[in-house]
């Protein structure tokens, strides 16, 4: 206590195991950590790898089937594996506090917010209810939320995501903890709110001195947010060391994998694709002897690297404490290696395939307050699609872009036939079908337009085998109709999608995450669509699995010469695979154009915001920060001028509000709908600034460390 | 053969999967309680026509006790009625009676249950108005008012006793198929189905029903011993199955006005009811638990 630097927690030689129905399964294996005050710690790692299991241990909150097998963690110098119950609780909620993935499920939604804040300083402290109400309003302005007063009288559901993660922040703070456990805090929100909470996070150390824990599947946002990192790989620690040493100079295999993974500026869909790390993680009771990454590693030795356990050791020559878990760390090269992938060839681009032209959805909502009877307005109209615009060409791929409530899936539910359009056309393969549903289209016009589903928990059917799903495609659109016939095609498009032939008779719970998501790509290619919609296809995958998957879609669709539209809210993935983006917001297309149009400017206010906000995973390269203020509007009640209007940070005066901006044509491909005069808009500097290759410090070998 | 392995590629047996399923169930003691004791009843159902019973009409020697011995060197192993009948083959053939009627009307009412609901929960809009408003006027009926007034209207017969059970169990059925399947329609799969332009009645019995069937089959095991009670409550009001043949529910009721004086009578084809109502409830709870551990 009298020493400054006595570190907040101290985890040493943690082991811990969980005990199920095939035995013991060691979790998280010989796991030490520091966390000095005010420091905060990154822990990635892909699922699986026990980072949730630290968290948990930290809180001893290990569920009945969990336990410590040996280690020590100490929290300010006393061991929280010798605490009662009631020592635990004391601790806990007071001195450390937890704050979860999902705010809608943190927060109790039958208790006044002002209560459920309240409640954590009159637990822990000697302290009135006024002091605690002024404590609670103060903690939510310092979390920036507009109108304390009113957010404490409210209901969790009266408010938006974003602001719900607040109030959990907030919850978290109000005992002035001395460690904060961030379980991936910002992965169910969107990428706007997202930058906001991740500012936040950043701003709470600096401010209140609190020592977090960071545990996130992103680089990117660990890269925003922490000191130091982990990266856990299977259990165990494979690499740790400062974002800077980490970030530029990875040493270990998997940690190079994975920035490999990643869509980072510098990755090209043709010249430099993603490398996907090969095979799956291991089960936990399946580890290979030796090094756990040995049978997905590149540079794996027979003899060497199968041997005994491998230990984790300093990186001689990098910063202090830059340590990693590999035999051959000093002999691998990263740097000789290419950047990425394989070469391709880029694909030249047919036809026009897909026409959108003036596509309107809107849906009808019956008002029955008594003001709307009296009025007689009863009937309003909500804008799910307004006067969309675009097309794409065969063998391209064309990225929609949008947070939720953009509208980007309406209108590929009005594409797929599953609800009419309002007004417009939208030609695919010449033939207007925007108000034509499923039902009445012919079954060459639904074969030939597919879609690949987000979430892979329920792509599949859990009662039907991977065979007989696959087989029912075929059937239906006639590709054939003879048994063989059908069977050997099933067989050839799981070879296609990179799957042993005997899942025909397997079931979807016996798949992963990322084998189903193949799946689904085999089923939507199954009747040789020419277009493909995919609704966020990796944005529940893992990262190394998500590259192999995302390279998968991208060779199919060069095989086959598909149009690949492509919806995500996250642009650097789109960055990577698409020719060109739409961006729309709350049911407006804002901006369109080819990808390198997207990414300079002239920008639209809002895609520079977006821009800002996405994550990247290179220390080099350096954003300009925009953060958005409010909310989303609702698309009950959207503004009367411009949709971007409440939010936007480039706002120019009333006519931003009354007027609907028009489409700004920059060049033959790039729209922009805005009433900012393209001439100012292009004075905007980029918000992107990526090194060029000779001058990054990047990736040269660890100074004067090999002897 | 080695050149053609990428061919053969074996699928599990539907056998093998049966009995991995039932393997499942060791891991829950009550659950195998229960199934044991609903197996007990099934076999002697099944096997009734093969064991060694004396005729379960025939008037042989009224009220003899427990294990009593005939002059011709028969044991009334559970003694006979006042009519003079042996209880143990009238317990075991009126098991077969019980089992075969209760199954039938489950499966019956399971069946116009199931298509109410997925079609309430699949096509939504008047088809759900109407069906739940149907379900909702038959749910207010008191079950016991509605299979008298329904078995006294047709008379007391097997059938009519299925019409009843199916009219009173359907509605219930219906609310849990329907919201299950509001859940399930909103999955991706199902999505999938519709953008391939499957037509509705494939996606609602292939897409949908399949996967609404792990709290089915558990209601169905409760539902089972609902209608055995109902099967014997009708028996023993005199409308269930008609007399002479045996029926735990009548052989109750004939015991009743006799008291003390033959209440082996009573107590055996009680004991016989309700040790196979439990086996259904408690199969039906481990069932749950297993399903839950997943």
């Amino acid at each position: 206590m009298n020493n400054q630097e006595q570190p907040v927690l101290d985890i040493k030689d943690l082991c811990i195991s969980y005990y199920t129905r095939a035995g013991e399964i060691p979790a998280v294996v010989d796991f030490s950590l520091t966390v000095k005050p005010g420091e905060t710690i990154g822990i990635v790692g892909e699922s699986g790898c026990g980072k949730s299991t630290v968290a948990m241990a930290i809180m001893q909150h290990m569920g009945s089937n969990g336990g410590i097998k040996s280690g020590s963690i100490k929290f300010k110098g006393r061991d929280m594996t010798q605490m009662s119950d009631e020592e635990l609780r004391q601790l806990r909620g007071s001195e450390v506090s937890m704050i979860y993935q999902e705010p809608f499920a943190a927060l109790n939604p039958s208790l006044l917010l002002r209560e459920q804040l309240m409640e954590v300083p009159l637990t822990h402290e000697d302290i009135n209810r006024e002091q605690a109400y002024e404590r609670a309003r103060e903690m939510l302005a310092n979390v920036k939320l507009p109108d304390p007063d009113r957010i404490m009288n409210s209901y969790p559901h009266q408010l938006s995501g974003g602001q719900q993660q607040r109030v959990v922040i907030a919850m978290g703070l109000l005992s002035k903890p001395a460690l904060l456990l961030l379980d991936e805090p910002t992965t169910a929100l969107d990428v706007t709110v997202e930058a906001g909470i991740v500012k936040l996070i950043a701003d709470i150390s600096r401010k209140y001195g609190t020592s977090q824990i960071y545990i996130s599947h992103n680089l990117g946002l660990i890269l925003e947010t922490c000191d130091r990192v982990f990266v856990m790989y299977s259990g165990e620690v494979v690499e740790e060391g400062t974002i800077d040493s980490l970030f530029t100079w990875p040493r270990h295999p998997y940690t190079h994998g994975l920035f490999g993974c990643i869509p980072l500026p510098t990755a090209d869909k043709n010249a430099a694709p993603l490398k996907p790390i090969r095979g799956q993680l291991p089960l936990p009771h399946e580890r290979p002897q030796g090094c756990y990454f040995g049978p997905r590693c590149d540079h794996f030795q027979a003899g060497r690297c199968d041997g005994d356990k491998v230990d984790i050791e300093h990186v001689t020559g990098s910063a202090e404490d830059h340590m990693v878990r590999c035999l051959r760390w000093q002999e691998i090269d990263h740097t000789k290696e290419a950047p990425g992938g394989e070469a391709k060839e880029a694909m030249e681009l047919g036809g026009p395939v897909l026409e959108v032209n003036q596509m309107k959805k809107y849906y009808e909502v019956i008002d029955s307050s008594m003001k709307a009877l009296i009025s007689g307005d009863r009937v309003k109209y909500v804008k799910a699609n307004e006067e969309l615009n675009f097309n794409a060409r065969e063998g391209e791929t064309v990225a929609i872009v949008g947070e939720s409530g953009c509208g980007k899936s309406t209108f590929a539910k009005v594409l797929m036939g599953l609800e009419g359009g309002t007004d417009g056309e939208i030609k695919h393969d010449g033939k207007d079908v925007s108000e034509t549903l499923v039902r009445d289209r012919t079954d060459k016009q639904i074969s030939s337009l597919q879609m690949v589903f987000q979430n892979p928990s329920d792509t599949l059917n859990p009662s039907q085998t991977i065979g007989g799903q696959i087989s029912r495609v075929i059937k239906k659109f006639g590709v054939a109709s003879d048994k063989d016939e059908v069977f050997n095609m099933v067989m050839k498009l799981l070879d296609t999608v990179k799957l042993p032939r005997d899942f025909y008779y397997r079931r979807p719970r016996q798949l992963s995450g990322g084998q189903k998501q193949r799946i689904g790509i085999a089923r939507a290619f199954a009747g040789n669509p020419s277009t493909v919609i995919a609704d966020e296809p990796v944005s529940a995958l893992d990262v190394s699995v998500a590259a192999a998957v995302t390279e998968l879609l991208m060779d199919i669709q060069r095989e086959n010469k598909t149009t690949l539209l492509f919806i995500s809210h996250d642009l650097s993935v789109v960055r990577y695979l698409s020719d060109r983006i739409v961006v729309m917001y709350l049911g407006h297309i804002m901006e369109r154009g080819t990808t390198e149009e997207i990414f300079e400017p002239p920008y639209h206010p809002y895609t520079e915001a977006l821009l800002s906000a996405v994550p990247i995973a290179d220390p080099e390269v350096t954003k300009r920060e925009i953060l958005l203020e409010g909310n989303l509007p609702s698309v009950m009640n959207p503004p009367k001028g411009c949709p971007f209007c409440t939010r936007c940070p480039r706002r120019i005066g009333d006519i931003c509000d009354n007027e609907m901006p028009p489409e700004r044509q920059v060049t033959d491909t790039h729209r922009i709908k805005c009433h900012i005069p393209i001439e100012e808009l292009q004075k905007v500097e980029p918000v992107i600034h990526v090194p060029a290759p000779e001058e990054r410090l990047g990736k040269p070998e660890v100074p004067a460390s090999t002897h | 053969m080695s050149t053609t392995a990428a061919n053969t590629i074996e699928r599990p047996s539907a056998l093998s999967r049966f009995f991995r399923g039932l393997g499942l169930l060791r891991e829950s003691p009550i659950g195998m309680f229960g199934a044991a004791l609903v197996l007990f009843w099934v076999t002697m159902a099944i096997i009734a026509p093969i064991l060694p019973l004396l005729d379960p009409l025939a008037a042989i020697m009224p009220f003899q006790k427990i294990g009593a011995v005939a002059p011709d060197g028969t044991t009334f192993w559970l003694g006979t009625d006042d009519k003079g009948r042996d209880i143990l083959s009238r317990v075991i053939w009126g098991s077969q009676r019980v089992l075969v009627w209760a199954s039938l009307a489950t499966v019956v009412a399971y069946f116009f249950g199931m298509l109410m609901g997925v079609a309430a929960g699949y096509l939504g809009g008047w088809w759900d108005e109407v069906i739940s408003f149907i379900g909702n006027v038959l749910l207010s009926f008191p079950v016991m008012i509605l299979y008298i007034l329904i078995v006294s209207y047709l008379g007391a017969s097997g059938i009519n006793i299925v019409i009843a059970v199916t009219f009173a169990s359907a509605p219930g059925i219906m609310r849990i198929v329907r919201g299950l399947i509001l859940d399930l329609r909103t999955r991706d799969y199902i999505a999938a189905a519709q953008t391939r332009g499957e037509p509705a009645i494939r996606i609602m019995l292939v897409e949908l029903l399949p996967n609404a069937r792990g709290p089915l089959i558990v209601d169905a095991c409760l539902r089972l011993g609902y209608t055995v009670v109902a099967i014997a409550t009708l028996g023993f009001l005199g409308l269930g199955l008609p007399p002479p043949d045996p029926d735990w529910g009548l052989m109750i009721k004939e015991a009743v006005p006799l008291g003390s004086f033959a209440g082996h009578m009573m107590v055996i084809p009680a004991l016989a009811l309700s040790s196979l109502i439990l086996g259904f409830n408690l199969l039906a709870d481990g069932l749950r638990e297993i399903s839950l551990r997943d």
